[in-house]
């Protein structure tokens, strides 16, 4: 499974990287993408919308199923990635390349409180 | 424990993400099924459909048996190989199952029948010819595989030696002998091809000569959007035995106006269709499900087979919906919170490669 150390996880199978700018880029996760298959329509939220750690603010349809996407932490979407909106397909062949948004964080200090890499990974052994 | 077809081991070394499906494991994909349907609607493809069962019907009141037990006419069916579609309904008018039967002599019938229901017909048929000069042979001893696909049959020819002489004169919706297989000009997918019939223990050499011969597996995801496209309904999804086939799309597969009584017509008879099912493509962007609640001319309805078309790369659903809604009109889908716009059109939406709507 290609789980990038560097990265920080959730148990719903987002990743998230704190980049210097203080934004936190989203994701999901080479085993979600996998899960979901073919993915076919982007879902993403408004550019200024504010979200609470855990709330639903994007959906990921692959041809199969539904997926929710759930902000990792708190604060204010910051951009969407309207490339991957346009290229759905993307999100397949690079999970970790397709970002899906930026969220200004709340507090700096959230991010760290996220899963690591070895911790995600134990979650989705258990699920695969 | 889910069961296995004699094509389970190939799968699973071909990679294929298995999932349970009706109490079976069966291949979902062998990695994309957008690039599966694709090779379908392109060239050619194969699926293990060998979960459906196989009931042959024997003895010398077949044909009459059948014709009360199936909405379609089995008078249809003159010369052997001969196929037809039908569905099979309850006394209240709903469907038990759809199938196909084919006719080979007048004592000898068979029937293609979902796995879901398999158990279930297999009971419901007997108790029907209870006291009838008809024996029930279900043969999982055999295996099925659909080969489907504008290059279906010349790839099909080229893998099965023999093949091409039993098989080049057939129509579609019929069937040939060649030894202990039987091909039939049938299939699932809007596309020319074959399903062929044959003994389990000739089903990896029969797949592994196919793919040799360049023809790709393919799996339930890519035979969902398939069928889907070719307007073709899915037992249990788009109907059920809660539902009329005058409210399936399906009145084109109910003989009527023939003397003959059947299970189900009275009812069938006793109560026209207030609701039809159509197609919708949506016009807005997202994904339609089934289940979603679509807003039309004449009141509420409902989604009961959505997906993404491959082909059409937009979203597409069959839809039950009030008699007044026509084909042309814009109507509402519920999609989460929103409420998007979709346009009712005639299935099939894909045939034979061509989008049609």
């Amino acid at each position: 499974m290609n789980i990038p150390a560097d990265l920080k996880y959730t148990k719903s199978h987002e990743w998230a990287r704190l980049a210097d700018d203080g934004l936190v880029t989203v994701g999901i996760t080479d085993h979600a993408q996998e899960a979901l298959g073919d993915i076919v329509f982007l879902d993403l939220p408004q550019v200024g919308r504010r979200v609470a750690e855990g709330e639903e603010c994007a959906v990921v349809e692959s041809v199969k199923a539904a997926a929710d996407i759930y902000a990792p932490i708190a604060g204010e979407i910051a951009a969407v990635n309207q490339d991957a909106a346009d290229k759905p397909e993307s999100v397949n062949q690079d999970a970790y390349g397709a970002w899906l948004f930026k969220i200004r964080p709340d507090n700096a200090g959230d991010y760290n409180g996220l899963l690591d890499a070895d911790a995600y990974g134990k979650i989705a052994a258990e699920e695969h | 424990m889910a069961r296995q077809t004699p094509l389970y081991a190939t799968h699973a070394a071909a990679g294929a993400k298995l999932v349970d499906f009706a109490g079976w494991d069966m291949p979902l994909h062998y990695g994309s099924q957008i690039e599966e349907h694709h090779q379908v609607r392109r060239d050619a493809g194969m699926f293990d459909v060998s979960h459906m069962l196989i009931i042959d019907l024997e003895g010398a009141d077949t044909r009459p048996f059948l014709r009360g037990l199936l909405a379609n006419n089995v008078d249809k069916l003159h010369n052997p190989g001969k196929a037809l579609y039908s569905c099979m309904l309850n006394e209240a008018g709903g469907v038990m199952d759809d199938l196909i039967v084919y006719f080979f002599r007048e004592d000898r019938f068979r029937l293609v029948v979902n796995a879901g229901t398999a158990d279930k017909d297999v009971a419901w048929i007997e108790r029907q010819a209870a006291g009838r000069n008809v024996a029930l042979k279900p043969r999982r001893d055999l295996a099925m595989i659909a080969v489907q696909g504008p290059r279906a049959r010349a790839k099909t020819w080229q893998a099965l030696p023999g093949a091409q002489t039993a098989s080049a004169a057939l129509k579609p919706f019929s069937a040939a002998w060649h030894g202990e297989v039987l091909i039939a000009r049938t299939g699932y997918t809007g596309e020319d091809g074959f399903e062929l019939m044959l003994p389990a223990s000739r089903a990896t050499a029969a797949w592994n000569a196919l793919a040799a011969a360049g023809v790709k597996p393919a799996g339930l995801g890519a035979r969902d959007t398939l069928r889907l496209e070719a307007g073709m309904n899915l037992y249990g999804q788009d109907m059920d035995e809660t539902t009329s086939p005058l409210e399936s799309g399906l009145a084109w597969t109910v003989d009527l106006a023939a003397p003959r009584d059947f299970v189900g017509k009275a009812a069938l008879l006793a109560h026209p269709a207030q609701r039809h099912l159509v197609g919708l493509v949506l016009l807005d962007k997202g994904v339609l499900r089934a289940h979603q609640k679509v807003f039309a001319a004449g009141g509420e309805g409902e989604i009961t087979s959505g997906s993404f078309s491959p082909t059409m790369n937009q979203s597409i659903a069959l839809a039950r919906l009030p008699a007044a809604a026509a084909a042309g009109d814009t109507v509402e889908v519920e999609i989460r919170d929103k409420r998007l716009k979709a346009k009712i059109v005639k299935p099939p939406f894909v045939r034979n490669g061509q989008v049609l709507v």
